[in-house]
């Protein structure tokens, strides 16, 4: 069969009952969605499919047929992040990291709807199947609300640059290689 | 074996879809999937021959004028969204929005008893309206109360449609649950004001919801709610499970249903 991922149909031969996380993290390299409970309690699998947040790891491929499915690497990239991205970065909305892509694609869904202004209510309401050890919530529904008034300045972002990885500069003597 | 080994069939009507359940024995029928994916992640797909998804056969009506007909594969996220109490309270209480989105009434009905916390919250709603419930298995299609459906033996196996009720002149849904923002409910109450008098029924008390026969005895005799939560006691025997013991569900239940009742006759 044929899943359509960030807008890239992928020709993808598991079987029907394969979960759609397995078959992103494990067939076509998209490594944004997490493998947290397995069980759709904790949320970190989230994904968008069809512009609804679903749990991939619940959801089998043989029902994918014609389905559009978003995940993180689909909003943005390093030197071009969505507005939802920088607000997290700006916010420090992120700490160890495992849960952010869920909530990226929960709280994605939450402003593209509303189009507007979100209320904590209702930030808690749409993102309230998350579960996060690190942060304690609070800074990621605050960039959730920022990112919901435009309150991001993207352009500076725009200048973070990945950064390269540094050359040694002495050189290890004796190493067996 | 691997849940890789069971045969995967997409029927595209109900009568594809009763054909291929026919007598219902080793078959798997899929709902939204949220139980069986997770038990296959664990290793526990029920090793069926056959896997029947439902996604694709039609089984997702929702509407009627005097009699609402609520389609097997309606999602809870739609059920939460159509104003029809107490269901929409029950279904939007549900896990949350990713949940609600994939799971199925059809699904929640027939949840098998959760070894951890209860599941099938909707099946106390059903109770309280008075739905029927529309299944097929090999003898052919049949409709029943749903009391009558969920006393049905695992070894009876029918593949549900639909159900059906009559809408209540007003309804209530509460639920007792643990402090997260979506969490599971410990227990719940729903009541319903029908053409035969108050229903009351109560999930989380035991492997499936049940009416609470004593509780709309008492109030048809003029019991105000507090009183008639207190002719509860005794009629059920909660379990303990990893949300709460059966003490302590024996404790609270009586406050939830005399909360539930005050809701109703408030609404």
């Amino acid at each position: 069969m044929e899943l359509n991922v960030n807008g890239v149909s992928q020709p993808v031969a598991r079987h029907p009952l394969t979960s759609l996380l397995e078959v992103l993290r494990g067939e076509l390299n998209v490594l944004s969605p997490k493998a947290g409970c397995l069980q759709g309690a904790c949320g970190t699998c989230t994904v968008l499919i069809d512009g609804e947040p679903r749990r991939s790891c619940l959801v089998p491929i043989g029902t994918l047929e014609g389905a559009e499915i978003t995940t993180v690497e689909g909003l943005g990239a390093p030197g071009d992040l969505s507005p939802i991205q920088a607000a997290f970065h700006q916010g420090y909305a992120a700490q160890c990291g495992y849960c952010t892509s869920g909530m990226l694609m929960a709280a994605h869904a939450l402003i593209t709807a509303s189009g507007g202004p979100v209320g904590r209510e209702q930030v808690i309401e749409a993102l309230g199947g998350h579960i996060c050890r690190c942060t304690g919530y609070v800074k990621i529904v605050d960039a959730v609300m920022a990112a919901a008034r435009g309150e991001v300045d993207v352009a500076e972002l725009d200048e973070l640059l990945v950064p390269e990885p540094a050359e040694p500069e002495v050189e290890i003597k004796g190493s067996p290689a | 074996m691997r849940a890789s080994d069971t045969e995967v069939v997409f029927p595209t009507s109900a009568a594809e879809a009763i054909q291929a359940f026919g007598d219902g024995r080793d078959v798997t029928v899929f709902a939204g999937g949220t139980i069986l994916m997770a038990a296959r992640a664990y290793g526990r797909f029920p090793p069926t021959a056959r896997t029947l998804m439902l996604d694709r056969a039609g089984l997702d009506e929702l509407g009627g004028d005097g009699t609402v007909v609520i389609g097997a594969m309606t999602r809870l996220s739609t059920l939460a969204g159509s104003g029809l109490e107490p269901l929409a309270s029950a279904a939007a209480d549900v896990a949350d929005v990713e949940i609600r989105a994939q799971a199925t009434l059809g699904g929640n009905l027939c949840a098998p008893p959760g070894l951890e916390s209860p599941r099938g919250d909707l099946q106390a709603p059903l109770l309280a309206v008075g739905a029927r419930v529309s299944s097929a298995a090999a003898g052919g299609e049949q409709t029943e109360p749903v009391e009558e459906f969920l006393a049905r033996a695992l070894e009876d196996p029918r593949l549900v449609l639909a159900v059906e009720f009559e809408r209540p002149r007003r309804a209530s849904y509460l639920s007792q649950r643990r402090p997260h923002t979506h969490s599971y409910a410990v227990m719940s109450v729903a009541c319903a004001e029908t053409s035969d008098g108050v229903r009351v029924a109560a999930g989380g008390i035991g492997p499936k919801a049940s009416r609470l026969e004593a509780v709309e005895r008492a109030l048809a005799n003029g019991a105000a709610p507090e009183e008639a939560a207190a002719a509860a006691e005794g009629a059920v025997q909660p379990a303990d499970d990893a949300l709460a013991s059966g003490w302590y569900r024996s404790a609270v239940l009586p406050t939830l249903i005399r909360r539930a009742l005050e809701h109703l006759q408030g609404a």
